[in-house]
């Protein structure tokens, strides 16, 4: 498969996660939804790291920072920053059974979850509600889910 | 496509092009620089204008499965449901109607009273429906997205209402949609009055659709359970006597000098599918004075002389600050725009 068809797959499959982060649900499953779209960057972002580049973590950050209405900037931070490290680490990752990786993942949206809550502290945005720490464990949790579903878009060899 | 660094496939694994640090180092800081310009300059308000608008079609395909569901139940409703809907519409109308007659009545008891010689404009200039078409998803923060934008006359601080009271104000505009922030967002603070005692006080959202805090009252103030709020007038935002809602408990400790008091909003703020959105006649006596006019609760008799000063231009506080004024403010302090910040203590 080409590098673009992978690049079309990829962009494909994010906004597919975009829209799955902003669906409107109701309150309880909104609480315990995972954060789609920073699971289908960090697994594009681990498994084909040439392909999706820190260009998506940023605009995919951005995408959430308007429909969240969150500070413009804030999720694109985070998001690169995750970027950032699963190119770095993402031959570590990769070879690791997967349950292992989600440990990896669990960490990787704790570090994410962490810079999100640092900067709403920062600009007078602070909520210390326990709740919104609770995505860092279903996405954990859905890891295995994500690497069957995306693992079937491209060959992983 | 080289934004994404995938010009050439066949490059070796490492060392061609920028380094994931240095590339990294350019989205942070530009990252940096847009929460910056967001959270200090205004002018990223036409930023936002440009993103909205490009969201937009994102957001009406998001909301498309709900809005078919809608109207599939819509169009295939049974006969039976449909006459029973409007024979309940039919006596609706008939008790709004009668309301109404009284309300003349009272109109012109109140003119009589101010005496008062010609007739006040009337407080609702226009007003425009708009559509739900998404909710906010980050947690606790209570806000909307309407159908309705600039290209609809929408403004920045345009109070939104439902029928049974307020629902919040908008916050961002876009050209074709706007955010709305709800009275129950953390982020917004409400001057209200409660109509029993005529204390004022101030409103804060609690992130839950079923919950307001009055975090500002004394512990001997007097409130119960069952108490009615209104909207005060202050803030610049609402006119004053719009329901918001009624106190469902409050809590006194011997150590605490303020009370813990809870209220439930009125507006059906997780059910509404369509809102109002309503634009005040800033000629009426009774429309909310604007933030820097501040003088008196706006029921006062003194405000006919008023409306000169809130004039069409006078914008309410900018968009980052809800719109809530302190109430406790000295008059002789109004000229400065009353900060949005809700006060220590009252």
């Amino acid at each position: 498969m080409s590098a673009r068809e992978n690049l079309l797959v990829i962009l494909f499959t994010s906004f597919v996660a975009l829209v799955l982060n902003i669906l409107p649900l109701p309150a309880w499953l909104s609480a315990i939804r995972p954060a789609f779209l920073v699971l289908a960057v960090l697994y594009w972002s681990t498994m084909q790291p040439f392909v999706a580049g820190m260009a998506l973590g940023f605009l995919g950050g951005l995408a959430l920072d308007v429909f969240q209405g969150s500070l413009l900037g804030e999720h694109a931070l985070a998001l690169s920053f995750l970027t950032y490290l699963a190119l770095r680490l993402n031959l570590l990752m990769r070879a690791k059974p997967i349950f292992e990786q989600s440990l990896y993942v669990l960490l990787a949206l704790l570090v994410y979850e962490s810079l999100l809550w640092v900067i709403d502290g920062w600009t007078g945005h602070a909520q210390s509600n326990p709740l919104r720490w609770v995505h860092v464990f279903t996405g954990a949790l859905i890891w295995p889910l994500v690497v069957g579903v995306l693992g079937r878009f491209h060959s992983t060899r | 496509m080289p934004a994404f660094g995938t010009s050439n496939v066949s490059r070796p694994i490492y060392g061609r092009g920028p380094s994931a640090g240095l590339r990294f180092t350019v989205y942070a800081l530009l990252s940096l620089a847009l929460m910056y310009v967001d959270q200090r300059a205004h002018w990223s308000e036409r930023l936002r204008y440009g993103l909205q608008g490009a969201a937009y079609p994102v957001q009406v395909a998001v909301n498309s499965p709900a809005a078919a569901w809608h109207w599939l139940t819509g169009s295939l409703a049974t006969r039976h449901s449909l006459q029973a809907e409007n024979e309940q519409l039919h006596t609706q109308v008939q008790t709004l109607e009668i309301a109404l007659l009284r309300q003349h009545a009272l109109e012109q008891e109140n003119m009589q009273l101010r005496e008062l010689h010609t007739a006040l404009p009337p407080l609702v200039k226009r007003w425009l429906v708009a559509e739900v078409i998404g909710v906010e998803s980050g947690l606790l923060r209570q806000r909307l997205i309407i159908n309705k934008g600039l290209n609809d006359g929408v403004h920045v601080n345009q109070p939104v209402v439902d029928g049974a009271g307020v629902l919040g104000q908008v916050a961002h505009v876009g050209p074709w949609s706007s955010e709305v922030i709800l009275i129950t967002d953390p982020e917004h603070a409400l001057p209200v009055q409660i109509t029993r005692t005529g204390l004022r006080t101030i409103a804060v959202g609690s992130g839950n659709a079923d919950e307001l805090l009055l975090s500002y009252l004394a512990a001997n103030s007097d409130v119960k359970s069952g108490d009615e709020l209104v909207s005060s007038g202050l803030g610049g935002v609402f006119p004053a006597g719009y329901p918001v809602g009624h106190i469902t408990g409050v809590r006194r400790e011997a150590n605490q000098l303020l009370a813990q008091v809870r209220a439930a909003p009125q507006a059906g703020i997780d059910r509404a599918r369509e809102v109002m959105l309503i634009e005040f006649n800033p000629a009426s006596p009774a429309a909310p004075p604007s933030a820097t006019a501040i003088t008196a609760a706006a029921t006062t008799p003194d405000d006919d002389a008023a409306p000169t000063t809130t004039s069409a231009e006078a914008k309410p506080a900018p968009a980052s600050k809800k719109g809530a004024a302190a109430p406790a403010k000295a008059p002789a302090s109004a000229k400065t725009p009353a900060p949005a910040k809700a006060p220590a203590k009252p």
